[in-house]
């Protein structure tokens, strides 16, 4: 998954290579590659047991590496204390020191490294998340959002080179979990350090990061832009875990180097070649639920792909902006359908006979050796 | 009878106070008794006599001194050793940890009779036949608390969250550094409990005592033995200031955490 040249010490960004953790009897991560360049937002999203936490606690120094080497800015940090890393952590509990006020806590990192001018930069630190009032109180005094503020001050005060954010949201409900999104990325533009955030939320991950990495059961398993991961997943978790994926059994009939043929319970349908992950026999055809056309039987629908009759409505949800369908398809699958309410369509009702549609540019194809259903149960 | 129902609540808890403070009442009572007779037990008159001569039995400060000296002396060693176990306990995976938390219960579990009679037999054992006294008081009462500063303090540490310790790491925070700016200032109020339990313990412990001092003779045996021939009025007043401190340190420290909580509203 790693692209860029293996010129290591020339990096300046974090560089991991070949990383590997074993606890008693659970591989937790798996030779690892990553390479997260300088100053970007970086999100490592997956379900719990991931690796995602073990492979951040490795970073911070918190949890050694079974093997392999980290490497931070050109250097080698592999085997480097935590108290020895241009490194801080958002920990997910907080872990806000109880017994020391708000100033002291962001204060901590400052005094250890006994660098002058504390007093101006905790100040200055606290106005930048909007505490300033709060700084002779005790962290059990202040609310969820305030205590989540006070530890992502308390890390960036360092100005580390990376800053490393575990599950930092978790603890807050979602009206607030929303503006602290709002707000991290708001001080990551201004500040301008690495951030890697560690979450399971896979909105979170997308709303926050310029650079996602999906991980699953140890491995990485696509990185790229939110919008790249969303429209092209390569394996069929990526398909279910982020959103939402129709996944259809199809058999390639020829390989372009365009386009990819693939006969879909005797429909033949296009896909472009770089949105095809697998070599050739069987596999999966993916379709988002909102690229998909609903249409009555026989009437025209505005996409130039094939249509696919017979589908049968079984159930409608209506939600105001959107209408959600399951259409049972005439080889027994239910395929999901978001329509859009733009009034030009009437809303189908259950048992209606409806046609499918979508344009060839939108569906991926995947690989059939894999789960059909990965990820599905794990994204909520 | 209807006000009594309903009042029923307020008057049972009313006699249990009272039940527990006539005893206290009492002895504060007693410390300004001037005896008109033999008879100590009795209140004759009002009189600040005992106040003024705390040591008009010499023997009773000296006993009282030694009580003091040993409890502060076993309290220290007691909490330097207990706490010093509490965090193996809980910090160190060794072999033996499991057996080693349920041994140390046994000590606060045995009769202190047995516990008395087995140190007697072990020091005479051991030679100290003939020298019986201080030292052998000292390292008995040591024992007795060590097991109750080892439960205090572990109970402390046990709930302590081991992520602030990694917090203060990342935060640049040497091993060192780490212990003495987070991990003993949370650890602290556990230890000073720790310490105000073991001078308890140790002023006023007279089983193990009494079969392990030899010819000393501290507080409580002082109280012991003249009681069968009159209490001088002044352990009354041994016993009020005792009460004293002991309510002005806990008066202390409601009063400080009080004035931090209003301090940050």
């Amino acid at each position: 998954m790693s692209s860029p040249a293996e010129a290591g010490s020339s990096y300046d960004g974090l560089r991991i290579r070949a990383l590997n953790k074993s606890f008693a009897s659970f591989h937790a991560v798996k030779e690892l590659d990553l390479d997260v360049p300088r100053g970007s937002f970086f999100a490592l999203l997956g379900p719990s047991g991931c690796g995602k936490t073990t492979t951040l606690r490795m970073v911070a120094g918190l949890e050694a590496p079974t093997s392999g080497t980290i490497t931070l800015a050109g250097q080698d940090i592999t085997d480097k204390k935590p108290y020895q890393r241009p490194v801080n952590t958002v920990f997910q509990n907080y872990a806000l020191f109880p017994h020391l006020d708000i100033f002291e806590n962001v204060a901590f990192g400052l005094r250890r490294r006994k660098v002058s001018g504390v007093e101006a930069k905790v100040k200055d630190m606290l106005e930048l998340v909007e505490l300033e009032a709060q700084a002779r109180k005790k962290p059990a005094q202040l609310s969820g959002g305030q205590q989540q503020r006070v530890a992502l001050a308390r890390a960036l005060i360092n100005e580390p080179e990376v800053l490393l954010l575990d599950e930092p949201l978790g603890a807050l409900d979602l009206k607030l979990r929303r503006a602290m999104q709002i707000e991290i990325k708001r001080i990551q533009t201004e500040v301008g350090l690495t951030f890697i955030h560690v979450t399971h939320d896979q909105e979170e991950a997308m709303t926050m990061a310029d650079t996602v990495a999906v991980m699953n059961a140890g491995v990485i398993e696509q990185m790229g832009t939110p919008s790249e991961l969303y429209e092209n997943p390569a394996s069929t978790f990526v398909a279910n875990f982020l959103g939402q994926s129709n996944l259809i059994e199809g058999t390639v009939q020829s390989s372009g180097s365009d386009v990819v043929t693939v006969d879909m319970h005797g429909i033949g349908v296009t896909i472009p070649a770089h949105r095809a992950h697998t070599d050739g026999g069987k596999g999966w055809i993916g379709i988002r639920p909102e690229k998909v056309l609903i249409g009555a039987a026989g009437a025209e629908l505005d996409a130039p792909g094939n249509t696919i009759p017979g589908g049968v409505v079984s159930d409608v949800s209506f939600f105001g902006v959107s209408t959600q369908y399951l259409v049972k398809m005439p080889w027994g699958q239910e395929l999901m359908v978001f329509a859009q309410n733009t009034g030009r369509d009437p809303i189908f009702r259950t048992g209606e006979s409806v046609e499918l549609s979508w344009r060839p540019e939108y569906a991926f194809l995947l690989d059939h050796a894999q789960d059909v259903k990965a990820g599905a149960e794990e994204a909520s | 009878m209807r006000w009594v129902r309903e009042h029923v609540i307020a008057l049972i808890g009313g006699a249990v106070l009272v039940y527990l403070f006539v005893p206290i009442f009492l002895v504060v009572l007693m410390s300004f008794n001037d005896p008109a007779t033999r008879n100590v037990y009795r209140f004759d008159g009002f009189t600040l006599d005992n106040w003024l001569h705390p040591c008009a039995d010499p023997a009773m400060c000296d006993s009282l001194a030694l009580s003091i000296e040993i409890g502060l002396l076993a309290t220290l060693v007691a909490t330097v050793i207990g706490t010093l176990a509490a965090f193996a306990l809980v910090r160190w995976d060794f072999a033996g940890r499991s057996q080693s938390n349920l041994l140390i219960f046994l000590p606060m579990a045995a009769p202190e009779i047995v516990m008395g009679s087995s140190l007697l037999t072990l020091f005479v054992q051991g030679g100290f036949a003939g020298q019986l006294g201080f030292v052998t008081i000292f390292i008995a009462h040591v024992m007795f608390c060590l097991s109750f500063v080892v439960v205090t303090v572990r109970s402390r540490l046990a709930g302590m969250n081991d992520t602030l310790e990694q917090a203060a790491s990342d935060l640049y925070a040497t091993p060192q550094q780490t212990f003495w700016r987070v991990t003993f200032p949370l650890v602290l109020p556990g230890i000073l409990g720790a310490a105000l339990l073991s001078f308890s313990l140790s002023f006023d412990d007279f089983i193990i005592t009494n079969l392990n001092s030899g010819s000393e003779v501290t507080f409580p045996m002082y109280v012991w033995g003249v009681a069968r021939v009159g209490l001088p009025m002044q352990v009354n007043v041994v016993g009020t200031l005792m009460l004293v401190i002991s309510l002005v340190i806990v008066l202390t420290g409601e009063v400080n955490s009080r004035r931090r909580a209003r301090a940050l509203v």
